[in-house]
């Protein structure tokens, strides 16, 4: 088995293997194979598009944790230009798990602050995975109110698990700091922009994803607890995270009709790993239309259709 | 078969059937901690605070705002907003089903309950969590409940205290639910710009999505002795760090000292020190704004008619009537004295 292929994917794994062995034989002798190698190439397509085709939500949640996803700096280097990055909290440490600094989209000013996992596993540990201690989203928080000063839009790139659930969390008030991330979001004199590239994991996205405008790759996710997390705690079982997946309706798709999203950003084929720099430059078209939208608004509205928009979930219960 | 086997078993029914008789259900309870047996009129009168080994029992919502509010101008706030299942839920029941359970056995329609009333005469708006009701978790009719709640207290610019138990966001209403912490948040913060009170009371238990928003936003943050409260839950945090937890690990105790929490508060003190803070940030005299003096009787003033409080300025509790909470008085004085 293919590692670098989910087990929905492995017949597509099968084929590419085939490929690569035939293109192998082919510049070793003198026999042509490129009829056979662009047939089984155009087989290979086919048989990817029918099983993209219908995904079910697990699916998609295994695809928004693919282990060669981009991740946020992935998106700063396609992205933007001249990035600084920008360090700590000012009050305990830095955190990797949540990096954030100015670049330039455009040529234009903007504060971008989003989760980073890491590659390797030196890398992953340093980054614990990409859920955040108190210290990262106090980080996140000193980033934002300074890009507010500085008038600068301020886009978010989720992609955690969630908040680190760690003693040492808890003793600095992990809560505390998720709460006041998602008051301050909501009255910051600047548009804020989040795209969930990723894994949106409940409280500790939400943290740096109070927005104007929501965008979701296709293959990513948000929802209020992982699938397993749910099936184990509803079904008693962490093996239905299927249909946790399923009954929690946590894909792009489901949540645009659901009313969440403002915009789903369409993923090549085979998902944005298979082709990072299509989808980053998908993502930047999605945040400069975006970008523009909230620019035209002056600074009173944009707070109030904030304020209405947080307002608006959920609201048609009462 | 000995005459004793055969007459054994009859006097077993009969002690079983004689205790049926003479011991209605749910008239005792135990102390979750301590374990000792208590008579639950015994025990309301303690403000469900064991009187063995003072361990602070879960308060039903409504318990709880009837305890802390005053009796007069009680007003309920947005008492006719009813759940809806919109992702039509299913787990191993229905979301439909739980709900209908959850409102059946508690009688509230979802897991808080607010009102408007007055607090030793000075107007404020309180929101209790029903920690029954699904585990006193979010969703949308909790976060809007909630919503309106803080709206009324910056319209009225009166202060608002919330009691909080819960285990934190609502699964079944997914997204929903999560987006709840940003909007009560989002309401919280009008209060803090327009320098509007909030004051959040930390009961058993407060975790997740209700921790991590409207629950550690308070101007105060206070909790009761001895209460769990964290971002995570304990076995969430065991699994992931591999290590045993320290001893007293996310207790209040445990908050106050890593600076969470300004204060830890009993029970029976709860109504005066909390009246005492508001009065203070909203500008009022130290005394309540009723017309009653001392502190001990400020704490058990709501039980007596006001009507019947002007009557009878001069004349000591238990000759008005109440046997109800007297005994309770006596015990808050004795508490005052205990920590004066």
């Amino acid at each position: 088995m293919n590692p670098n292929y989910l087990d929905f994917e492995q017949p597509i794994a099968e084929l590419q293997a085939k490929i690569e062995e035939l293109r192998l034989v082919s510049s070793d002798s003198q026999v042509n194979l490129s009829d056979e190698i662009s047939r089984l190439e155009e087989k290979s397509r086919k048989l990817t598009e029918s099983i993209f085709k219908d995904l079910t939500p697990w699916q998609v949640s295994q695809l928004s944790r693919h282990p060669q996803r981009p991740y946020t700096l992935d998106y700063l280097e396609h992205i933007f230009t001249d990035f600084d990055e920008l360090h700590g909290d000012r009050n305990f440490a830095d955190d990797a798990a949540l990096v954030g600094g100015i670049a330039r989209l455009n040529d234009a000013p903007v504060m971008v602050i989003g989760h980073q996992k890491g590659r390797d596993v030196k890398e992953k540990v340093r980054r614990n995975f990409g859920m955040p201690r108190p210290e990262g989203y106090r980080k996140a928080c000193r980033l934002m109110e300074m890009a507010e000063r500085f008038k600068m839009p301020i886009l978010t790139f989720i992609d955690t698990p969630g908040a680190y659930p760690g003693i040492d969390a808890e003793e600095r008030g992990q809560s505390e700091a998720i709460a006041y991330n998602l008051a301050v979001m909501s009255r910051l004199k600047t548009p804020i922009i989040s795209t969930v590239v990723g894994e949106g994991g409940s409280g500790g996205a939400l943290a740096i994803g109070v927005c104007d405008e929501l965008q979701m790759l296709q293959y990513s996710t948000y929802s209020v607890i992982s699938p397993e997390g749910c099936a184990s705690i509803l079904w008693k079982s962490a093996t239905k995270a299927s249909d946790a997946a399923q009954a929690m309706g946590i894909t792009a798709e489901r949540l645009k009709e659901l009313g969440f999203v403002d915009s789903l950003i369409k993923e090549p084929l085979g998902g944005s790993h298979r082709h990072p720099l299509t989808t980053a430059e998908r993502v930047k078209e999605a945040l400069t239309a975006s970008l523009e939208r909230l620019q035209a608004m002056d600074t009173d509205a944009l707070l109030e259709r904030r304020y209405k928009r947080l307002m608006s979930y959920g609201a048609s219960a009462a | 078969m000995s005459w004793l086997d055969k007459i054994v078993p009859s006097m077993g029914r009969i002690q079983r059937k004689d205790r049926r008789a003479s011991v209605p259900d749910g008239l005792w309870r135990k102390c979750p901690k301590c374990e000792a047996v208590l008579y639950l009129p015994e025990l309301e009168k303690h403000n469900s605070v064991c009187p063995k080994c003072d361990h602070h029992l879960r308060l039903t919502a409504r318990k709880r705002l009837d305890w802390f509010l005053d009796k007069a101008g009680r007003e309920e706030i947005a008492a006719e907003i009813e759940p809806n299942d919109r992702l039509k839920f299913r787990d191993s029941k229905k979301y439909k089903d739980r709900l209908t359970a959850a409102q059946k056995d508690t009688g509230e329609k979802d897991a808080l309950v607010a009102m408007r009333g007055e607090l030793d005469g000075l107007p404020v708006v309180a929101v209790a969590f029903e920690f029954t009701f699904m585990g006193g978790s979010m969703g949308a009719v909790v976060g809007e409940k909630f919503v309106r709640a803080a709206t009324l207290a910056l319209e009225e610019n009166i202060p608002l205290v919330c009691f909080a138990a819960s285990g934190g966001a609502r699964m079944q209403e997914a997204l929903f639910s999560l987006m709840q912490m940003a909007k009560t948040s989002a309401a919280l913060e009008k209060l803090k710009q327009a320098g509007v009170p909030y004051i959040s009371v930390l009961t058993d238990p407060v975790f997740g999505g209700v921790s991590a928003s409207l629950a550690m936003l308070g101007d105060l943050n206070i909790a009761e002795p001895n209460a769990l409260i964290g971002f995570a839950g304990p076995r969430v945090i065991e699994q992931t760090v591999r290590e045993t937890l320290p001893e007293g690990f996310q207790r209040s105790e445990f908050l106050l000292e890593h600076g969470t929490v300004d204060m830890i508060v009993h029970r029976h003190e709860m109504r005066a020190r909390v009246g005492s803070v508001l009065r203070k940030l909203t500008h009022h005299d130290a005394t309540p704004v009723s017309s009653l003096s001392t502190d001990d009787t400020d704490v058990s003033e709501p039980i007596v008619e006001e009507a019947a409080l002007a009557d009878t300025a001069d004349v000591t509790f238990e000759s008005i009537e109440p046997p109800k909470k007297d005994t309770s008085s006596t015990a808050k004085s004795d508490d005052h004295t205990r920590n004066a």
